[in-house]
């Protein structure tokens, strides 16, 4: 077990993001006000840039690797335990600020998204929330890094006040995250009396000595956390709240719940699960894990079965996106079930990436068209081959990606993931998952390629080309890029995941 | 270091198709001419590969023009091609259809900047199939054909069946493709050190249980591209809704990719498991013979008796792979090659026949505007070349001596008789049919009177119609005359199947 450090000044270059996107903050704050009108509209190449130098430096001085040479391994906690400064949070941090910016680029010329201050503030704050959720490594670390990433998205949910959708957005979002933090809250509560400690490693050293509470009790604690985790990466069955919010949401806000708001959900799950309810690859000792193991794999298939055979149903391209990426955290879940290798959680950051670019683009592409047809009904794509082919094309970029056919990332993604589960074919729930795994990649490519059909074959009512502004051209070309290089030259991208996965059970 | 010719074979199309797409879409004449240029110089080198071929004497288990790049080293994935005797006709097929279909597709006037570049895209994937040592890597270039197969069907395809058509074999293929996955996963992963090298996994060391277990997982997986019964459907129904070009290459090339795949990595990575399970195949592939060439004669409809005749003759190449395992081990008879080599060599002959056939009826359909065989007729008079090239491509479908058609199926047939006489004598039967359901083709289409309605309104084929046939028969009549150059290639890839399958 790492040690446990005070305070150090090297420690600053840890939570370096977190301190940038402060800083960045307050810019927006000093900008809205000297700003008027359309003019706001500027915050967005500030926030971009401010996003692209702060991670890029972060990419480069803050990683654990490089930072820290002279300590002997490659994680250390700090702030007296309250942060776990680790190659996977650097990398998860690394996947929000992409996240963050492209989302920024997305809202910039969308409605009166880009033209409000308080949507890059809370845009970044939110984010702050999502960096140290991926570093938390304390209970009440891990509720505060929660409530400041959800908090701030209730908010951008329901930004457009006055549309009935967006308010409606905004508070169902609110209810189900309340709802379920409480659940969760409980849980915590739980662990704490039963440990005497809010320190997660702290808690699994306890647990190792086993604090007088049977395998059974565990797994009430287990289910009590995931209520609030499986609600935030929107997995059956808590996933009620995600049609009707990705629909209502301003797009690019929807956009970002379904990624950023996802990757850091699997953050969480990846390092609390095996780290409280003790687990590690090597020498196995199944037991809790073994019995979290199977809930996962339980949801898992139920989100990929409710989430596809929903999805296949829908008219709305917001709800279809909304349903397949309740799926998609099926596939995603497959990884974290699978507690046999390494692999399993470095197929789950592989995949969080892919899926990353992926749906931005998807997200984009569609807020795009919205602005100009003012619908987002999937048969008012029709024809869009014709009308604009590029947007065409990276909308079938991204819809190949999802239903994982390469060249494309989701296709990578989906092989780690499913090789995974794979290695551990002699655990029956491993077996099963795999099965259905394979069996929902069919159902999903059949309604990925009734949109793609439409977008291709139908008639269009205007010929006009679709008006494209510059950032939101710049988002998508990035994403769709990203789509393309994360699908085929993904060797960096999986030795770092592999790292970051191995260091997480050190 | 050596030319990478086959990489450069593999690229040429994509970076063509890359090209394409960033031309301005009004430049039509533009974007043809550099889907033109791009396969025929990968024809053209892949013609050169076949000839210059023999000259290096190649060893069983060797494989030539090799290059190897690490691609994820920490899960044993790496870029690696080369070429033996078993895929270098295979390539070679691929140029040929590749450089037809973009020929005959001249006349595509909707959207051709996304025809021909999806059409690109769908040959760099087939290259990349037959050339590739790792099995990721077979995988990845294995699942690109999905979305150009897809969508050149619902855009350019036959506007009545082609919704339907495409989905069920889109659909069809993938889910082929995902069982497959499944196999090779478990191939690649077998032993818990991630190792896609497909030279190196021959020598894996697969337990009896494993192979049992995965070969007809693997098989069928593949097997469902290659149009092998109960899972040929997709094939008729989605030749027919298809673009001819889209047809051309289905039939002729991407069925290939199914035989081909499973020769490669079931039968020669799971060679215990082939033999388990060679009774159940040479069943299922005789079905494919007779019955395809029974539903093929009694089609009113031109394309899908050509639809139906590709699931028959497939149906022989999987008997030539059965009759191959079984003449390695079955007890009093000697080992031989026979089965493999007639397979491979109708893997080639047929995909040049049924391009030619699918251009043909193409040809026919742009003009009279039906394929109702009995509103057709007497069509020899007017297109008279267009007759020649289906009479010749049809001789070899029945297997008439001196074609490409009568070298593929007699080694087939010799080694069927040897493992399985019964089994041959049935099968035969088949190629039987087969001239009987090409004879009336042939009669109600190009002879006798032609349908008054159409009397003055069809006209002759054009220029880069004829290049087309006269390419495609030379090949045909070319391995019917010497049949060697052709047997000696195959054959030298098909030593090493055996030798994995303990024959040799």
């Amino acid at each position: 077990m790492a040690t446990i450090y005070g305070y150090e000044p090297i420690m600053l270059l840890g939570i370096l993001p977190e301190l940038g996107l402060v800083l960045l903050g307050a810019l927006v704050l000093i900008l809205d006000l000297s700003w008027k009108g359309e003019q706001r509209r500027k915050i967005a190449w500030v926030v971009f840039t401010g996003l692209l130098i702060v991670g890029g430096v972060a990419a480069y001085i803050s990683n654990p690797g490089v930072a820290l040479q002279q300590a002997s391994s490659q994680n250390v906690l700090i702030f007296n335990g309250m942060l776990r400064w680790d190659l996977m949070s650097w990398t998860m941090t690394l996947v929000f600020f992409f996240g963050g910016a492209i989302t920024v680029l997305l809202a910039k010329d969308y409605d009166t998204l880009g033209k409000e201050g308080e949507f890059y503030l809370l845009l970044l704050t939110s984010m702050l929330g999502m960096c140290l959720m991926a570093g938390a490594a304390d209970l009440i670390m891990l509720f505060l890094a929660i409530e400041t990433t959800s908090i701030p998205l209730y908010v951008l949910a329901g930004f457009f006040k006055k549309d009935e959708a967006s308010a409606e957005a905004g508070f169902k979002y609110l209810l189900f995250g309340a709802a379920t933090s409480a659940v969760m809250l409980y849980g915590f509560s739980l662990l704490y009396g039963f440990s005497g400690t809010t320190q997660l490693y702290q808690i699994a050293a306890s647990m190792q000595q086993n604090f007088g509470v049977s395998t059974w009790v565990q797994f009430a604690l287990v289910l009590l956390v995931m209520v609030g985790f499986g609600f935030k990466i929107a997995a059956v069955p808590l996933h009620f709240w995600a049609p009707d919010v990705y629909q209502g949401a301003p797009t690019p806000v929807a956009g970002f719940l379904s990624t950023a708001s996802k990757a850091a959900g699997f953050a969480v799950l990846m390092r609390f699960l095996p780290t409280v309810f003790s687990y590690s690859p090597q020498g196995s000792t199944i037991g809790i894990s073994k019995l979290w193991s199977i809930l996962i794999a339980v949801l898992a298939v139920a989100s990929m079965l409710f989430g596809n055979l929903q999805a296949m149903r829908q008219h709305n391209i917001k709800r279809l996106l909304a349903y397949s990426s309740i799926a998609q955290a099926g596939y995603i879940l497959i990884g974290v079930a699978s507690i046999v290798s390494y692999l399993g959680y470095t197929g789950v950051v592989v995949y969080l990436m892919a899926y990353m670019v992926t749906n931005l683009a998807a997200f984009g592409i569609i807020s795009i068209v919205e602005r100009e047809v003012k619908s987002d009904e999937i048969s008012d794509l029709s024809g869009l081959s014709r009308r604009s082919s590029g947007l065409a094309l990276g909308l079938l970029a991204a819809f190949l990606s999802l239903a994982g056919i390469p060249p494309f990332a989701g296709f990578v993604g989906k092989v780690f993931l499913f090789s995974s589960a794979v290695m551990g074919l002699e655990y029956w729930w491993l077996a099963a998952l795999v099965v259905i795994g394979v069996l929902n990649s069919i159902l999903a490519l059949y309604y990925y390629l009734r949109v793609v059909k439409i977008i291709y074959q139908g008639e269009s009512a205007s010929t006009e080309k679709i008006p494209v502004t510059n950032s939101m051209r710049i988002a998508v070309v990035v994403c769709v890029a990203g789509i393309l290089a994360v699908g085929v030259f993904f060797t960096p991208l999986f030795d770092n995941a592999l790292k970051a996965a191995y260091y997480l059970f050190q | 270091m050596q030319f990478p010719i086959l990489s450069v074979i593999i690229f040429l199309p994509l970076a063509a198709g890359i090209l394409i797409l960033m031309y301005p879409a009004e430049r039509k004449t533009e974007i043809k001419a550099t889907a033109l240029a791009a396969t025929a110089i990968s024809f053209l080198l892949s013609l050169w590969l076949f000839i210059a071929f023999p000259s290096y004497n190649l060893q069983p288990g060797k494989y030539l023009f090799e290059q190897q790049f690490n691609w994820l080293p920490n899960f044993g994935i790496s870029y690696h091609v080369g070429v033996d005797g078993l895929s270098l006709p295979m390539v070679l097929l691929t140029g040929i259809v590749g450089v037809t279909g973009v020929m005959i597709s001249w006349r595509v006037d909707d959207r051709p900047r996304e025809f021909f570049a999806f059409l690109m895209f769908l040959v760099t994937s087939v290259f990349g199939v037959f050339v590739s040592l790792d099995l990721f890597m077979l995988f990845f270039f294995f699942e690109i054909a999905v979305f150009p197969k897809y969508l050149m069907i619902a855009i350019w395809g036959w506007p009545k069946t082609r919704d339907y058509g495409s989905l069920k074999l889109t659909l069809y293929l993938f889910i082929g493709s995902m069982v497959a996955l499944l196999g090779v996963l478990a191939m690649a992963l077998y032993g818990g050190k991630p190792n896609f090298d497909m030279i190196s996994l021959e020598n894996a060391g697969f337990s009896m249980e494993f192979q049992r277990l995965w070969f007809p997982v693997v098989f069928v997986g593949f097997g469902i591209l290659a149009g092998m019964f109960p899972f040929h459907s997709w094939a008729p129904d989605g030749h027919v809704a298809a673009p001819t070009a889209i047809s051309m290459l289905l039939a002729g090339v991407e069925m290939k990719v199914g035989a081909f795949a499973a020769l490669r990595i079931a039968i020669m990575l799971l060679p215990q498991g082939a033999k388990i399970w060679a009774p159940v195949i040479i069943v299922l592939a005789t079905i494919n013979v007779v019955y395809g060439a029974l539903i093929a004669l009694v089609q009113t409809d031109f394309k899908y008796v050509i639809g139906f005749s590709s699931v028959s003759h497939m149906g022989l190449v999987l008997l030539g792979f059965a009759a191959g395992v079984s003449q390695s081990f079955a007890k009093g008879i000697t080992p031989s090659a026979d089965g493999f080599i007639g397979a491979g060599m109708q893997m080639f002959s047929h995909g040049v026949m049924t391009a030619m056939f699918f251009a043909i009826v193409g040809m026919v359909y742009d003009r009279a505007h039906t394929r109702d065989l009995d509103k057709l007729g007497g069509m020899a008079k007017v297109m008279p070349f267009a007759a020649i090239g289906f009479i010749i491509a049809g001789l070899v479908s029945m297997g008439m001596p001196g074609f490409s058609g009568f070298a593929a199926e007699f080694p087939i047939f010799m080694g069927l008789w040897r493992a399985y006489p019964a089994v041959a004598i049935i099968a035969v039967i088949g190629v039987i049919i087969t001239a009987a359901y090409i004879l009336r083709v042939v009669n109600k289409v190009f002879f006798g009177e032609m349908n008054p309605e159409l009397v003055g309104h069809i006209t002759d084929i054009g220029i880069l119609d004829k290049v087309t046939i006269v390419l495609l028969a030379v090949f045909m009549i070319g391995f019917g005359i010497f049949p060697s150059l052709l047997s000696n290639v195959v054959g030298s890839g098909m030593m090493h199947v055996l030798q994995l399958l303990g024959g040799a």
